[in-house]
């Protein structure tokens, strides 16, 4: 009798990869956006180590100066040099984006896991609240909100400006995430730890709420891309952001329309300036979303 | 449907009473000047400021129910009226911002999709995240901005009705419908991709392919038709919020349209020309919503409504 060589099977076990690198290596167009961002962040918590000149003095002697060495981006029309404006700017408008999403989000997730975890006529009664703020376009519903609640200021920070656009999230996470936390309910662990006698609280912060994390953190990035765009658009509109704080929408506004032929580089720069943080935004959420769960529908 | 207008309803009229200052007071004394106290009392009791409310309420929404909408606080027309003259501007720009959408991202979408991968898909896919991050209102002052520059010409002002004079119509509103468009084509682009992509791997995408179907009439019979369930939902919910999302466009264009009405009304507190707007508004977007759902069942006859 032949003796049976035992084939040597030889695994390879995959390297687990840190996550940072994971996604790097996975999502390289997440991973630029994600250097933008940080970029961007950089420059404005260094803005008066970034920023050439201070962004509110005036200089009547230098109006409207085109782009060159000493003002990388020309001058407005009070003689600000707008370079060192767009990156105070960034102040504005990344404080604005991450705590406004922050809020709506996280008003909007607990909404969301409440409404599912309770079910019944709560879900009934929170679900036709979302409907009806769900059907106000958002730009609506923030000035409502801004004029219902006017300003107030802390910190530098307009707080009521965050709230007008925090709310207008909040149905929409509060939809995404009660989807998931329904499917989430239904698993067998949640009744096990119902009939081990965990409170309420208990089951919702440690058993459903760790599970909602993907669809919250994708829907957060997501919504810091809208909601600078929105404080650009309510900035623009005056109702937003006030004169002298600089801030991207704000620089477009008022005095930037009405020199359109002899200062361009007022109305340009400021746009580009939105638009980069907005598409850095976007490319790192879409990103995220397809690393994390590419099922969630925005 | 009914319940959701009422709470919007609801919501509107008692969020803007909670408004600081009402219309009387930015009316008469925005100039800074004093006004005697039994002034802006008679201006109060005049605009039945002066009653409980919900007495104002339900004045308002008995008006509402028969179609009477009330008159303006500010200029004293009829809210009908003021609507009315501006309607016809507004959704026209949506009408066009959403054809060109559909124009643009049909083909886009689908040739992204077919092509996925290549450095077709990734223009398009730049092209539309682009979309996506670029503020309407900005390109709208980049156009106006290249016109003048290149062309030394501005789009004229004033409105001239589609019918009266077509050519001069259009020369105003082509661009802003342009600039709202960008946007809302690169959302439809990239739902029609992905929704595209997702069909491609049906099985009855093999089976067409493999009883010899041309290409050409897999995407266009096969692929498409079944694609498009996702594409409408998306198309349609942007067209009812389109009339939302005018109101800094318009600002940029001088449009005297349903957006900058809005803004004027909640700037000056024209408590019912702005419920009436937001009403609208809603209204729009929830029977929007209604022939979405009947648009399914027509287009995909595995949906049944019971």
């Amino acid at each position: 009798m032949a003796a049976t060589s035992i084939p040597t099977i030889t695994y390879r076990v995959p390297k687990r990869r840190h996550p940072v690198m994971d996604f790097i290596v996975n999502q390289p167009l997440g991973a630029l956006g994600l250097l933008v961002i940080i970029a961007m962040c950089l420059a404005a918590a260094f803005a008066n180590l970034v920023a050439p000149y201070d962004p509110l003095t005036l200089d009547y002697a230098g109006l409207l100066v085109p782009p060159s060495w000493a003002h990388p981006l020309g001058t407005d029309s009070f003689g600000r040099d707008v370079f060192s404006r767009i990156i105070y700017g960034a102040r504005t408008a990344l404080a604005v984006g991450f705590l406004s999403s922050i809020l709506g989000s996280t008003l909007g997730a607990i909404i969301g896991v409440a409404s599912a975890y309770f079910g019944g006529r709560t879900d009934l009664v929170i679900q036709r609240i979302m409907d009806v703020l769900l059907s106000f376009p958002i730009i609506v519903l923030a000035l409502t909100v801004v004029a219902v609640l006017g300003k107030n200021i802390v910190l530098g920070i307009d707080i009521n400006l965050i709230i007008a656009i925090g709310v207008p999230m909040v149905p929409k996470v509060a939809r995404v995430v009660r989807s998931s936390a329904l499917a989430i309910r239904e698993l067998p662990y949640i009744d096990a730890a119902r009939a081990a006698g965990f409170s309420h609280s208990r089951i919702i912060f440690r058993h459903i709420v760790p599970n909602v994390a993907a669809p919250y953190l994708i829907m957060l990035t997501a919504f810091v891309a809208q909601a600078i765009l929105l404080e650009a658009s309510l900035s623009f509109l005056g109702l937003g952001v006030t004169e002298p704080t600089p801030a991207w929408g704000l620089m477009l506004s008022g005095a930037a329309i009405d020199f359109y032929q002899q200062a361009p580089w007022m109305i340009i720069f400021p746009g580009v300036a939105i638009s980069l943080a907005v598409f850095a935004f976007n490319l790192f959420g879409d990103s995220l979303r397809d690393w994390l769960d590419p099922k969630i529908k925005l | 449907m009914i319940p959701t207008l009422l709470g919007v309803a609801i919501l509107v009229f008692f969020l803007l009473r909670v408004m600081p200052g009402d219309i009387v007071e930015v009316m008469l004394l925005g100039e800074g000047g004093a006004v005697p106290q039994n002034v802006i009392e008679a201006e109060r009791v005049r605009l039945g400021l002066d009653q409980p409310i919900y007495v104002q309420f339900f004045k308002w929404l008995a008006g509402v129910v028969q179609g009477d909408f009330g008159y303006s606080m500010w200029t004293g027309k009829p809210v009908a009226y003021e609507i009315g003259i501006r309607f016809e501007l507004s959704l026209q720009v949506a009408v066009m911002a959403t054809i060109l959408a559909v124009l643009i991202a049909l083909p886009l979408g689908t040739i992204s999709a077919i092509f996925k991968d290549t450095w077709i898909d990734y223009t398009v896919r730049i092209v539309s995240i682009a979309g996506l991050a670029i503020p309407s209102f900005w390109l709208g002052m980049i156009i106006i901005l290249l016109l003048i520059t290149l062309f030394s010409w501005h789009p004229p002002l004033t409105f001239t009705p589609l019918f009266e004079n077509p050519a001069a119509n259009l020369a105003q509103l082509i661009w802003p419908a342009l600039a709202v468009g960008y946007r809302y084509s690169a959302v439809a682009t990239r739902m029609t991709r992905s929704s595209i992509l997702e069909v491609l791997q049906e099985d009855y995408i093999r089976t067409a392919r493999a009883k010899g179907v041309f290409e050409r009439l897999v995407v266009t019979r096969h692929a498409m038709r079944n694609a498009m369930l996702p594409v409408v939902t998306v198309i349609g919910l942007e067209f009812a919020f389109l009339i939302g999302g005018l109101v800094v466009t318009e600002q940029v264009f001088n449009l005297n349209g349903i957006g900058k009405l809005f803004v004027q009304a909640m700037t000056r507190g024209d408590y019912t020309l702005v419920q009436a707007l937001v009403l609208l508004v809603a209204t729009f977007f929830i029977v929007v919503n209604f022939l979405i759902d009947l648009l399914y069942a027509a287009l995909d006859p595995r949906i049944r409504y019971r």
